[in-house]
């Protein structure tokens, strides 16, 4: 009868609208959609993504791009916030960082920090991040915090003491027989780092170094090096190279011969963790010892691990980077598993706060747990030293298998004898 | 430690990787040497050459020596091509125009990096054959196989260029656009055509001692920064234009490297090489084997 009655007045279009708006609220897509509008967290670093560094910083960086994309699908962090990571390429240049990391801060105003691939372009942002009080996941660079002292500095690599690479790689050549050392390095930062600890630990022990020579970058042909080095007649060689430079060396091994003295021979072979490299040397491998980070050894996988392969594999065909990609993809994975428990425990992007838990706390990754001791590296190292055994040339998918570099060291992670002197282990 | 035997090891060895050295300089003798092309993107052409043979040994399996003969024509065109742009866009406009030169042949070489990396990642990559990885033995010297093919290839290709250069009308044609070009111009021959030419076998000569620089070590889309210092150092060394020189000139680089490198400690190898190049320079300005001015 009224004549207000059936006609749909303006309140009630918006009691329908606001209870309508309710319910989707209330649903399951509701909720993702106000998560949609939540604020991303925003992770920034420079990665190589040319020049000399770029091999390892495009499988590095896959690794953490894989977490992002695993942490999304779960719903994100902090109550449903989504991780977008802001990335440069730094060229491999330490140059570039400084300026990469200043606008990372104050113009992206990202909310936490990754370290870039390697020592080179991580030095120099150091003393910044430190002034600024900020949190820094480090990815494998070497003693970078060892002058600067940053007390929010984590670095993912399980590289541990600085001299434990030196020891682990004399012990199993002492345990071999071994008396005296030669050491050949090339003339760079990383591998001077090295050089210097095998010469303390050396010195320390009574180990006569018989041979040590830093040779310049760009060295073209080793022939005459390793000839110079043969004659010496060392038991143990200790070789911290580059990735040319470490072909060439083995090469020239292989063609001129490095005597029957020796016993084991290796150590610090920068490239010799890569598919390209290890698939053009092929058999030139063969009873060579050197460190590495990860390897398809039984003792190696952890919760995750297999299915962070499963993933890399699939997406490296496509990014055409290193196939295999143990060197450095896991700990890019790790990094962000890292930052990934501590928001979680912490509840908050507070990055002291962040920090504190990741120093006290042991975390559970797809590398294995990790600690950390005060100066931001591993409590205890986790690099492994282990033999190249079996090799044929030209294979990439063979280095997929266990007992193809069988782990020497640690112990808990070992799973083979060592195959000595070095010119029986290479047949 | 010093022995004779070492250092008639490193002799050896020097002599070997010097006749290498003078193999990937060859075409840069003749592009800067004889056409005053300031040519530093030939060693970004060298890293492509070896690259390309690398595309053919690994998919085809074709062996790295053939690979390079196979790419020579292909690289000639290139350089053909790269000449008259050069000559279109610099040479033509005037008396800056080598400055400005070595901005565009700079900017070459950073686009055939980038090319590489795209097209093949920036990994190292190696050629596999008989000869590489295996050593000839002499009593107690033993010499590599790779580098005895640098050795025959480098004296072969010299050989034949210092032939062509001699005994051909267009080799004597370059000779003569190298030393005036007017009176070349007045003779009525075109010398822009000539000095293409040039370049063109200038490139060429990159396929093969691209699939040289290959077989003596792998190679990463970088590498060519790494011979820029060192294929200009030997011709200058040898004094502009001069092949045989160029050859003598590597050879004398890579015998006192080797040594250096064996006897006297590894990190003064560039400094006594470039030492030498100042030093030499100093008593003769045009080089070894150039002619006075």
């Amino acid at each position: 009868m009224s004549k207000k009655v059936s006609k749909p007045g303006s309140i009630s279009r918006r009691r329908l609208l606001a209870s309508a708006g309710a319910a989707i609220a209330a649903s399951p897509l509701g909720a993702n959609l106000l998560q949609a509008h939540a604020a991303p967290i925003k992770i920034g670093m420079s990665m190589p993504q040319t020049g000399g560094l770029a091999g390892g910083g495009k499988a590095s960086l896959l690794g953490i791009e894989i977490w992002r994309d695993d942490v999304n699908a779960k719903g994100g962090l902090l109550g449903g916030r989504k991780v977008e990571l802001v990335v440069y390429d730094d060229k491999s240049s330490a140059s570039e960082t400084p300026a990469i990391y200043s606008k990372l801060i104050d113009i992206d105003k990202v909310d936490l920090l990754f370290a870039p691939y390697a020592t080179v372009p991580t030095a120099p942002i150091m003393p910044m991040v430190k002034q600024r009080g900020l949190l820094l996941i480090g990815n494998f660079s070497f003693q970078v915090n060892s002058k600067v002292g940053h007390d929010m500095w984590f670095n993912n690599a399980p590289w541990g003491p600085a001299d434990s690479w030196a020891t682990s790689y004399l012990d199993i050549g002492q345990k071999a027989g071994g008396k005296s050392m030669a050491l050949l390095s090339a003339d760079q930062e990383f591998a001077q780092n090295l050089a210097k600890t095998a010469r303390e630990v050396a010195t320390k022990r009574n180990l006569p170094i018989v041979f040590d020579q830093a040779y310049p970058p760009n060295t073209v042909e080793f022939s005459s090096i390793i000839r110079a080095l043969k004659a010496t007649k060392p038991d143990i060689v200790y070789v911290a190279s580059y990735p040319p430079d470490s072909t060439g060396v083995l090469r020239a091994v292989n063609e001129i011969g490095i005597g029957d003295s020796v016993k084991v021979f290796g150590g610090g072979m920068v490239g010799l963790q890569f598919g390209a490299v290890m698939e053009n040397m092929g058999s030139l491998l063969n009873g060579v010892v050197n460190y590495n980070t990860w390897l398809p050894e039984k003792s190696m996988y952890f919760e995750g691990t297999k299915e962070f392969f499963d993933k890399y594999t699939k997406r490296a065909v496509e990014a055409k980077i290193d196939p295999l990609g143990y060197y450095l993809a896991p700990f890019g994975y790790a990094s962000g598993q890292l930052t990934e428990q501590a928001i979680s425990a912490v509840g908050s992007l507070d990055q002291k706060a962040l920090a504190k838990h990741l120093r006290e706390n042991t975390h559970k990754t797809i590398v294995g747990p990790i600690a950390f001791s005060a100066d931001g590296e591993r409590k205890e190292t986790a690099v492994l030293q282990a033999q190249f055994r079996g090799i044929v040339d030209k294979n990439i998918e063979q280095f997929r298998s266990a007992g193809k570099q069988v782990i020497l060291f640690p112990d808990n992670l070992k799973s083979g004898e060592l195959v000595a002197p070095f010119e029986a282990a290479r047949t | 430690m010093f022995s004779l035997d070492l250092l008639l090891d490193a002799v050896v060895i020097g002599v070997l990787l010097g006749c290498f050295y003078g193999a990937v300089s060859l075409g840069l003798s003749v592009s800067f040497g004889l056409l005053d092309v300031p040519h530093v993107a030939h060693p970004a052409f060298l890293v492509l050459a070896s690259y390309a043979v690398y595309f053919l040994n690994e998919n085809y399996a074709v062996d790295p020596l053939v690979a390079g003969l196979l790419i020579t024509p292909i690289f000639f065109l290139l350089g053909l091509a790269a000449y008259r742009l050069y000559y279109e866009t610099f040479e033509k406009r005037g008396s800056d125009a080598s400055v400005r030169g070595i901005a565009f042949f700079f900017g070459i070489a950073f686009i055939i990096e980038v090319l590489i990396i795209l097209q093949f990642g920036v990994d190292q990559r190696s050629v596999t054959a008989s000869y590489i990885g295996k050593a000839w033995r002499l009593s107690d010297i033993r010499v590599p196989y790779r580098l005895l093919v640098a050795f025959a290839v480098a004296t072969a290709l010299t050989m034949l260029l210092t032939l062509y250069l001699s005994r051909t009308f267009m080799g004597r044609a370059i000779r003569a656009v190298a030393q005036d070009q007017e009176a070349l111009r007045l003779m009525g021959a075109n010398p822009i055509k000539v000095k293409q030419w040039a370049f063109g076998i200038a490139t060429a000569v990159l396929g093969i001692a691209g699939a040289l620089l290959i077989i003596v070590a792998p190679v990463d889309p970088t590498l060519d920064r790494a011979y820029i210092g060192r294929t200009f150092c030997v011709v200058v060394m040898a004094g502009l234009g001069s092949l045989g020189g160029t050859l003598v000139a590597a050879i004398i680089l890579g015998v006192a490297e080797s040594i250096v490198l064996t006897l006297f400690g590894a990190s003064w190898a560039p400094a006594i090489s470039f030492a030498m190049l100042l030093g030499i320079l100093a008593v003769r300005p045009q080089g070894l084997f150039g002619r006075r001015s």
